[in-house]
């Protein structure tokens, strides 16, 4: 199946009860999947007036305790910003996902990781984060709605799945666990808006007008994502034990940033990959353990569909220690395997 | 003695931030009364706007949720879908709910949601500071018309309401006003009808509420309410729209 219906077919089977989207390419299929299998299932579908409307909806219905998703692609998330920013501020849970397409404005449909800015750092008003996951194949992808769903009820904070256009559109085999499997994951959500039967009443809100209170609330905010710092990153490693110069590379870009370990490997040239897998919290501690395992400081080469923007917390990552490269392509280039093996040449 | 006045259990018994002379606290209290009628306290759930009314919460004792400005019913559409057992309302000003929320309005009504809404038009942006609103009226003066409203350059003032009656998925629409005790019974008439509707199952119901905000249109209390008869309904004609 494509990356695109295999994040659907994962977030059904993660327990997703609630789904409102907006057509756009490159996720097309998603929602298209979405159209089908969520009636068959007896989960809640509509296709939305608008981005805005849909992430509105999400909102709602994870207010009223189910576990609900939207996805998109870049220019209809820039529109969902402002409902994203309600969902942190009203501390509700839900699933986004980015098939990231390339920027600015309307762009073009070709695969991106433009979007890494306005993903690790909030992206709509106030002082907020997202957990953001990048799944790097089609397998990844159906398997990290699962903790998509689960991170996001655990924190009672939305998760952003960013993949772009290459991984929606591609086909590869997936392995699915056997069928049946596809009851909604029940969790306890006392703050849910159902009638207050037997209970005082619940507000769902993130208005705080009294002197002093959102401050408050913003440090309690702030203390969700230190907690979420220290405990959820993610990445993968390849390589790195001996490795001179190591690859860093997420989603589709890493499936490339491998290849070209593998060829460089095989040339002699000690190349190793941190693949990120939560982007926010992006994982720091595999700089950290990659430095302790080389012994001698290794350098390293960030490679994005963009034109720097990981490189940035690879930089605040290595914290000066090391150097950092960057190669990266945008507006629909991908950096291929050659000009990576060109620029590992070039730095060692 | 029969008990003929008693304070809703839906409306908490404090004091409101609202202006003197101001409609939305009589709009809160008719609703509190309807909920406590109706017997359904524990199963609705309200989704206030942004606006005045953006604390309603504070005042009504049952489950409430926010929503972004003009999103109302984009949120409360989802809420009603995972809770149909349920009774969803969406309170919402005209900025709200006729200018930046329109299209989330249009829609939740095209699509026939079984829903109830309350629309308080008073005519004027009143949390921002008396700016034009969508339902200003032609010369009406505000913050951003200083020289009043002009056709030409501000466009004319929106019928919502009868604009929502042409859709097929809208089954109620009543437009009511705030203006003299027996305006108030027949707007309780009407909210209460539109909250019945959802009950039964009939679908998508509006009652759009003349309400008086003499602090942005610069005038005392009583004045505000005789502008409301004298003008406005002549706008805004009263009576079942659907």
């Amino acid at each position: 199946m494509s990356g695109n219906e295999a994040i659907a077919e994962g977030a059904i089977r993660a327990g997703c009860c609630f789904y409102a989207g907006y057509p756009i390419t490159p996720q097309n299929e998603l929602i298209g999947y979405m159209s089908v299998h969520m009636p068959e299932n007896k989960r809640i579908f509509i296709q939305a007036e608008s981005e805005i409307a849909a992430i509105n909806m999400v909102f709602g219905a994870s207010a009223a305790g189910s576990r609900a998703m939207t996805s998109s692609s870049s220019p209809g998330i820039s529109l969902k910003q402002e409902g994203i920013s309600y969902i942190a501020g009203a501390q509700l849970p839900a699933v986004i996902v980015n098939i990231m397409r390339a920027g600015p404005g309307l762009g073009n449909i070709w695969p991106a990781q433009s979007d890494y800015f306005q993903a690790t750092r909030g992206g709509g008003n106030g002082e907020y984060r997202c957990i953001v996951l990048a799944p790097s194949s089609v397998q990844e992808s159906f398997d990290m709605m699962f903790s998509a769903f689960n991170l996001a009820d655990k924190y009672r904070n939305p998760v952003i799945v960013l993949g772009d256009g290459m991984l929606g559109q591609m086909m590869e085999p997936v392995w699915l666990p056997v069928a049946g499997c596809r009851l909604p994951v029940a969790v306890k959500k006392p703050w849910a808006l159902t009638g207050c039967k037997e209970r005082e009443q619940n507000i769902v809100k993130s208005f705080y007008m009294h002197e002093g209170d959102l401050e408050k609330f913003n440090l309690l905010l702030q203390k969700k994502y230190a907690q979420i710092m220290d405990s959820e990153q993610r990445y993968e490693e390849i390589d790195t034990k001996d490795a001179k110069i190591i690859l860093v590379a997420y989603g589709s870009m890493a499936r490339i940033a491998k290849s070209a370990v593998k060829s460089l490997r095989a040339k002699g040239i000690k190349t190793g990959l941190i693949r990120p897998i939560t982007l926010w919290p992006f994982p720091v501690k595999a700089f950290q353990q990659a430095n302790r395992q080389t012994g001698e400081q290794a350098n390293y080469l960030s490679i994005e569909m963009s034109y720097g923007q990981m490189v940035e917390d690879v930089r605040l990552a290595v914290c000066g220690k090391a150097r950092v490269e960057f190669l990266g392509r945008s507006g629909g280039g991908v950096p291929t395997e050659e000009e990576i093996i060109k620029k590992v040449n070039s730095i060692k | 003695m029969d008990k003929i006045y008693a304070h809703p259990k839906s409306l908490r018994n404090i004091q409101t931030h609202y202006c003197p002379g101001c409609g939305h606290g009589i709009a809160h209290r008719i609703i509190a009364e309807i909920v406590d009628e109706l017997g359904i306290r524990e199963r609705v759930i309200a989704v206030a706007p942004v606006g005045c009314a953006v604390i309603a919460y504070d005042y009504w004792d049952f489950d409430c949720s926010e929503a972004a400005h003009g999103r109302a019913l984009a949120v409360a559409t989802a809420i009603k879908r995972v809770r149909p057992e349920n009774i969803v309302f969406t309170y919402q000003g005209d900025g709200d709910l006729a200018a930046i929320g329109t299209n989330e309005t249009i829609h939740a009504a095209n699509r026939g949601e079984n829903l109830t809404v309350v629309f308080i038009n008073n005519a004027v942006y009143g949390m921002t500071g008396g700016q034009m609103a969508p339902t200003t009226l032609l010369n009406q003066k505000t913050a951003t018309t200083v020289k009043g409203r002009e056709a030409g350059i501000h466009g004319y003032p929106l019928k919502i309401s009868e604009m929502l009656a042409l859709l097929p998925g809208v089954k109620y629409i009543e437009r009511v006003s705030l203006h003299s005790p027996q305006e108030i019974i027949k707007t309780k008439k009407a909210i209460k009808q539109a909250f019945s509707n959802q009950i039964e199952g009939i679908g998508f119901s509006l009652v759009e509420v003349l309400s008086p905000c003499p602090t942005y249109w610069g005038m005392q209390p009583k004045e505000a309410l005789d502008w409301i008869k004298e003008v406005m309904v002549k706008k805004f004609p009263l009576g079942r729209i659907k």
